[in-house]
C-alpha cells in the first residue's frame, strides 16, 4: 500500500465541513494544532509575482479541502483488506525483505496511538510493512486507521487507501477513531520528516510537532513507538525544498511545506514527487516497542515538552541501534 | 496450497499424541510458531480454540483456528475460524508398539486474493515446508530424548530397588 505522506499527527482542518476546512486549510501553515509551529507567515510577494496571489492561493486550498473527504471509518474494508494481504506480503517480504519485530507490545485491545517514524518520500514502504504486520498478527478484525495527508487522500487514484481504514490527518479523525476503539497510525513528522534529506536518513525528527501527545492525554490511550529504518534509502533524497514550498505558497494552498528534491527511478532527478517513484528495494525493518501510558508514567498533568523529549530520545536511541545493525546501504 | 512432512519416531503412538494434543507443547517443539495460545475455557478436544501465529518472511500469519476432528489417538484436525484460510492435521499411525509413523499436513490460501494470492502461496511454501520439517524433527528429538529419560530414570528405581 502506497500511503505516501502522512500529516503531523493533528490537524485542525478536517472535521468533516468543507467551508471549515477550506478556511482552515487556508489559514493553516504547518498543520500542528499545539501551536508550536511557525507563526503565520508574511506576505510573499515574490510567491504573487509568480502569478500565485493571495486569492488564488486560498481558491486552491479552498479546493483541494473540497476533495478532501469526510472521515467515515466505515470505508474501512476488513474483507478487502484480508484479501489484498498476499500482495502485501509479496511486496514486503520479496522487494522489502521487511521484518517486523515487538508486534507483541502493541495492547492486545482497546483504542492505541502508534506513533511512528515516517521515511520514503511519497512512497512509504515503512507504511505497507506494518499495515501487513498489523493486519495478519492481529487479524483484519481490528480496526487499524492511518492519519495521512490531506493531500494523499484526496489524490486521484488513491481512494482505495480509505479501505485500508486511511484517514486525513485532523484532530477530529484521530479522536472518531480512537473513540471507536480503534488503533490509530501516526506520523508527527508527516510531508516534513519523509522528505529529509538521505543523510539525515537515521534521524527522527517530528518537527516539533506535538499535538498526538495532547491527542493521547485527552482521549487517555496509550502510546506505542513504531520506529522503521529503511525507507529514507529508497531513493536519493537531497532537499525537503521548504523555500521552494514557501516560495509558491504551497504551504498555504495545500499544507505543504515542502516541495521535496530527490534523486529517484525512473524521473532521474524528481521534484515535488507528486507522481511518486519507484523506490529501491532497501530492506525495511520496523521494531514496535513497548507501550506507554502517559499518565501512569508522567503523572495526571504531565509536562508535553517532557514527554515528547522522552518518546524522541526512546525513538532516536532504537533508531540508532537499528541503523548500527546494518551493514550496507539498501540491502540492510 | 499444500504442504506436508512426515517422521517415525520411536516412541508409542499415545506419547506422541498427548505431545500433539497438548497447545502448552506447541512453542516447544514447532519451528515458526509464535504463538499458540487457548481462546476461551476449553483447552483440547473437539471443539477447543487457539489463536496460533506463524513467522512466514515479513509477517506472522495464523488466526484464530478451531479443533474440528480429535479422534484420540489417531488424528488432530483443525480448520481457520479467523484469519488466513488454513487446514492442518496431524495424523499418527502405530508402527508396531514402540514406533509411530507422524504426518503433519497444513494446507492455507487466502480466498479471492487473486494472482498475488496464488504466487504468495507458492513462493511462503518454502518457508512453511521448512517450518514442518523442523517441526518434525524437534518431536521427534523430544519425544525420543523423553523415552530414553524416563527408560533410564526406570533402570535407576529398579537398581535402586534391587540393591536394597
Amino acid at each position: 500500500m502506497d500511503l505516501g505522506q502522512t500529516g503531523g499527527a493533528v490537524h485542525t482542518n478536517g472535521h468533516g465541513d468543507p467551508a471549515a476546512a477550506a478556511r482552515a486549510a487556508a489559514h493553516s501553515h504547518n498543520g500542528d494544532p499545539s501551536g508550536n509551529g511557525a507563526a503565520p507567515s508574511a506576505p510573499n510577494p515574490l510567491g504573487e509575482l509568480l502569478g500565485l496571489p493571495g486569492r488564488l492561493s486560498r481558491l486552491a486550498a479552498g479546493a483541494v479541502a473540497r476533495r478532501i473527504p469526510p472521515a467515515d471509518l466505515d470505508e474501512r474494508d476488513p474483507d478487502y483488506i484480508r484479501e489484498s494481504l498476499p500482495g502485501l506480503w509479496l511486496l514486503a517480504s520479496i522487494y522489502f525483505r521487511g521484518e517486523v519485530r515487538g508486534m507483541g507490545n502493541v495492547p492486545e485491545e482497546g483504542p492505541v496511538l502508534l506513533v511512528g517514524n515516517h521515511s520514503g518520500g511519497n512512497v512509504t514502504p515503512d507504511t505497507s510493512v506494518f499495515t501487513l504486520a498489523f493486519s495478519s498478527y492481529f487479524g483484519v478484525e481490528r480496526v487499524f486507521h492511518q492519519l495521512a495527508h490531506n493531500l494523499v487522500v484526496s489524490m486521484p487514484g488513491l481512494s482505495f487507501l480509505r479501505k485500508y481504514g486511511t484517514v486525513a490527518a485532523s484532530h477530529e479523525n484521530a479522536k472518531k477513531a480512537l473513540r471507536s476503539g480503534a488503533a490509530v497510525l501516526v506520523y508527527p513528522g508527516g510531508d516534513y520528516e519523509v522528505h529529509r534529506p538521505i543523510w539525515e536518513r537515521n534521524r527522527i525528527d517530528f518537527s516539533g510537532r506535538k499535538g498526538f501527545l495532547r491527542l493521547a492525554l485527552e482521549e487517555k490511550v496509550p502510546i506505542v513507538p513504531v520506529v522503521a529504518i529503511g525507507g529514507q534509502e529508497t531513493a536519493i533524497f537531497l532537499s525537503r525544498g521548504e523555500a521552494l514550498a514557501k516560495l509558491l505558497r504551497l504551504d498555504r494552498m495545500f499544507r505543504l511545506k515542502v516541495l521535496p528534491i530527490s534523486l529517484a527511478l525512473p524521473w532521474g532527478l524528481n521534484v515535488g514527487d507528486m507522481a511518486g517513484h519507484l523506490p529501491l528495494p532497501a530492506k525495511i525493518t520496523i521494531e514496535v516497542l513497548p507501550a506507554i501510558d502517559l499518565e501512569e508514567e508522567f503523572g495526571p498533568d504531565p509536562d508535553i515538552d517532557d514527554v515528547y523529549d522522552h518518546l524522541l530520545r526512546t525513538m532516536q536511541d532504537t533508531l540508532d541501534a537499528l541503523a548500527a545493525e546494518r551493514r550496507w546501504p539498501v540491502l540492510g | 496450497m499444500r504442504v506436508a512432512g512426515s517422521i517415525e519416531i520411536g516412541a508409542p503412538i499415545e506419547t506422541i499424541w498427548a505431545q500433539v494434543s497438548d497447545p502448552g507443547r506447541y512453542l516447544h517443539f514447532m519451528a515458526g510458531v509464535t504463538r499458540w495460545e487457548v481462546e476461551g475455557d476449553q483447552r483440547t478436544g473437539l471443539g477447543a480454540r487457539y489463536r496460533m501465529l506463524m513467522r512466514v518472511r515479513s509477517a506472522e500469519i495464523g488466526g484464530l483456528i478451531e479443533v474440528v476432528e480429535s479422534c484420540a489417538p489417531t488424528d488432530l484436525a483443525w480448520t481457520s475460524v479467523l484469519g488466513i484460510d488454513q487446514r492442518g492435521r496431524w495424523r499418527l499411525r502405530a508402527r508396531g508398539e514402540t514406533r509411530t509413523q507422524v504426518e503433519f499436513r497444513l494446507a492455507y490460501g487466502v480466498a479471492g486474493s487473486g494472482i498475488p494470492g496464488w504466487i504468495a502461496e507458492r513462493l511462503a511454501a518454502g518457508t512453511v515446508q521448512d517450518n514442518i520439517r523442523h517441526s518434525l524433527q524437534q518431536l521427534k528429538r523430544q519425544v525420543e530424548h523423553e523415552q530414553l529419560r524416563s527408560a533410564a530414570a526406570e533402570r535407576r528405581s529398579l537398581r535402586a530397588g534391587s540393591s536394597t
